[in-house]
């Protein structure tokens, strides 16, 4: 079982009125941005992933979004390279870079093999299609995202592995010259897990190529279903899933007491939340998605399936709400929020001993063979994110590595995805467990 | 009233989807970014004296996207070659928004497909002043609202889009959105060269704008009149980027005088 700590690296200075004004966190000016708040913190978070090495962690996880402050890992890239310098242990995990929206293949390919190079092959690199708001700030054609996506990542792939110099001219890239002289440390390349919020067609994409799929707090049962499919996947390319080719991403927020841990919860709903991560204008730009996606999503306007809120596709189609901006109304519903997303094991708040049966419930149902926290977001105290980070460590990842012993979730490192080979027409092993979902009273 | 008709034409190694409705000299439609609304009262009037040729651009649903299409060029390319193989040319086009850009990319690679051009509201050339709205940063549903200056008075628009919106219609208008993307994100639906490409092209040209049109400036209008020399202009007042609907009579007016003349 492999435990990670991982933040979106909030900006923590900004008037939460502005985000709600704006509907979201994307294209907040950045006449509000203060460069020397800003530089504080890109110390105090650099300096938190190296304490997350101190305490114990298997990972950092890092990340980047463009033009938004929810995440001030614009290139996430430059922070990897720090770490890898600064930490000795812990494995570094990009989930991931935006292939489609960096639309530089080589350059990235150069890139990351010197952040293995530096960390002497602790590098994990994983890659998105980038959100939908990110396609505005690069300017990426959505329409190609995932054409892209495809090809870049294929290319990358070949540059770290085929030797050079070649030619390459594929669809959206051309490169005279390809012969890259930073390879990646590890052989032949480093290993990839994939974040994700559901799309089948990603999940699909990962179980063909063995990559482990990283659902990023996404609705337990659903996920259940994905899991399913990426077996069933699996199975038609001649492998038996399992744990190592599975994680979750949650958010979790720890206190000495309940009542702290709830208060300094309240931060994952600070502006809105993920939820508010663009307002729906950017969250769908046209071809963004696919057609099979469109139509469930236009179909089913009560649901958050594939990450996107059914509250989005409605204002996309009929226009918001009306009553939008009664600051005291919308506080009081993203509090509701908050605590309808602890019922239902979207977020996980507490002691270490209230937080130790939620987690084992969730690897147990999912069964995955890594694991990562999402710390919390919001305008929180440094203070109150390290004793969150402190007491996860000390108290609750000894349980955790325990249950995962118990229960057999072996990770990547432990088990290769794809190792398990499965006779052609045999019948797959189960990937979940649904037994414990009817105990959470999740259907 | 005229029943129009939808077949498949094959030709020039495609297969596209048309829509065909009255008599007489054959007109050509092309369409605007969202998609082919139906057949209207413009449409209806003008159908009493010529025969009218929508094809349904690839992608947009009912004819299937072509992969190697992937400019306004080559799609405008295509039509020509269409064209071209069933002996349509000389034929008068009417060019809506986007179409308008198709068809002036038309005009420019070849000056005798077309005997009279009428662009409306053309996209196409980067405006001299202003900027063409980012139609794509924009939800469906607001980008509709401001194709038409004042929707709520606008009967025939509250007809076609005032309902609530189906899934039907949320899939065709993304499936629409999706392919105007695919050809026009970057340059933002324009090309740069194309001013310079119709310079000399003599095709007896009208450019109509609606004078409160909040999609396409009137800067482009400008910029096609400097690459078009000759070039005539009819400004619709208080019309906006859907002068057909807005102001269908006055739009069909103005439309039979430059056919006619």
């Amino acid at each position: 079982m492999q435990v990670g700590y991982f933040t979106e690296r909030p900006y923590r200075w900004l008037p939460e009125e502005e985000i709600l004004k704006n509907g979201g966190f994307f294209a907040v000016s950045n006449k509000l941005y203060d460069r020397e708040k800003a530089a504080d913190d890109y110390h105090y978070y650099l300096d938190e992933n190296c304490y997350a090495e101190e305490l114990g962690f298997d990972a950092v996880a890092l990340n980047e979004h463009h033009g938004n402050p929810i995440c001030m890992g614009s290139v996430m890239n430059v922070e990897a390279a720090v770490l890898a310098y600064r930490t000795k242990r812990v494995r570094l995990v990009l989930i991931g870079n935006p292939l489609p929206v960096i639309k530089h293949p080589l350059r990235m390919a150069e890139e990351l093999a010197e952040i293995d190079l530096i960390s002497r092959g602790r590098l994990v690199t994983g890659w998105v299609r980038g959100a939908g708001s990110e396609q505005f700030f690069n300017n990426a054609n959505p329409a190609y995202n995932r054409e892209m996506f495809n090809e870049a990542h294929d290319f990358i792939v070949q540059a770290w592995t085929r030797p050079g110099p070649w030619r390459y001219e594929g669809k959206h890239f051309h490169y005279r010259h390809v012969n890259p002289w930073a390879l990646p440390y590890q052989k032949p390349h480093p290993p990839m897990w994939i974040p994700g919020t559901l799309s089948p067609e990603t999940v699909q994409w990962c179980a063909e190529h063995r990559y482990p799929y990283i659902g990023l707090g996404t609705p337990l049962v659903p996920t259940c279903d994905l899991w399913d499919f990426y077996a069933d996947e699996a199975a038609k390319h001649g492998y038996q899933a399992g744990p190592e080719n599975f994680g979750y991403m949650i958010a979790t927020a720890l206190a000495e007491t309940e009542e702290k841990a709830q208060t300094i919860a309240e931060g994952f709903v600070y502006g809105g939340g993920q939820n508010a991560f663009s307002a729906p204008q950017y969250t769908m730009p046209p071809g963004y998605n696919s057609k099979a996606a469109i139509r469930i999503l236009a179909k089913q306007q009560t649901s958050a399936w594939l990450g996107i809120s059914g509250e989005k596709v409605r204002e996309q189609m009929h226009g918001p709400d009306a009553g939008a901006l009664d600051y005291a109304e919308i506080r009081r519903k993203l509090h509701a929020a908050l605590l309808r997303g602890q019922q239902n094991m979207q977020v996980i708040v507490g002691t270490p001993q209230t937080v130790i049966p939620k987690i084992k419930t969730i690897m147990s149902v999912l069964r995955i063979g890594i694991f990562v926290i999402l710390s919390i977001q919001g305008p929180v105290a440094d203070d109150d994110r390290r004793t969150s980070m402190r007491l996860f460590a000390h108290d609750v990842i000894p349980a955790l590595k325990a249950h995962a012993k118990e229960i057999g979730l072996l990770d990547p490192f432990e088990r290769a995805p794809g190792s398990v080979k499965l006779a052609p027409g045999a019948k797959r092993a189960p990937v979940v467990d649904r037994e414990w979902l009817k105990e959470l009273g999740l259907k | 009233m005229t029943t129009p008709t939808e077949n498949n034409v094959r030709a020039a190694g495609a297969e596209i989807a048309v829509i065909r409705g009255g008599t007489g000299k054959p007109l050509l439609i092309l369409h605007d970014e969202l998609g082919y609304p139906g057949w209207l009262s413009w449409n209806e009037r003008l159908a009493q004296e010529r025969a009218l040729v929508i094809p349904l651009q690839p992608g947009f649903g009912r004819t299937e996207r072509i992969d190697w299409i992937r400019s306004y060029r080559d799609l405008a390319g295509l039509y020509s070659q269409i064209i071209r193989e069933l002996g349509a040319a000389p034929i008068d086009v009417i060019g809506f928004s986007a179409g308008g850009f198709i068809a002036a990319e038309m005009a420019a690679a070849d000056p005798r497909i077309f005997s009279r051009m009428l662009l409306v509201a053309p996209m196409g050339i980067k405006p001299v002043d202003g900027e063409i709205l980012d139609i794509f940063a924009v939800t469906v549903r607001n980008h509709l609202l401001a194709t038409v200056a004042d929707p709520a008075n606008t009967p025939e628009f509250m007809e076609v889009f005032g309902a609530r919106m189906t899934p039907e219609q949320f899939e065709a208008f993304e499936d629409a959105r999706s392919e105007t993307a695919r050809l026009g994100w970057e340059p933002f639906m324009h090309n740069p060269s194309l001013p310079y490409l119709l310079r000399g092209v003599q095709i007896p040209t009208l450019l109509m704008w609606g004078t409160r049109d909040r999609i396409v400036p009137r800067g482009c209008i400008d910029a096609y009149r400097a690459a078009l020399e000759g070039a005539q202009v009819a400004l619709l007042e208080g019309a906006g980027h859907r002068p057909e609907m807005e102001n269908p009579a006055e739009f069909d007016r103005v439309v039979r005088k430059f056919l006619a003349a």
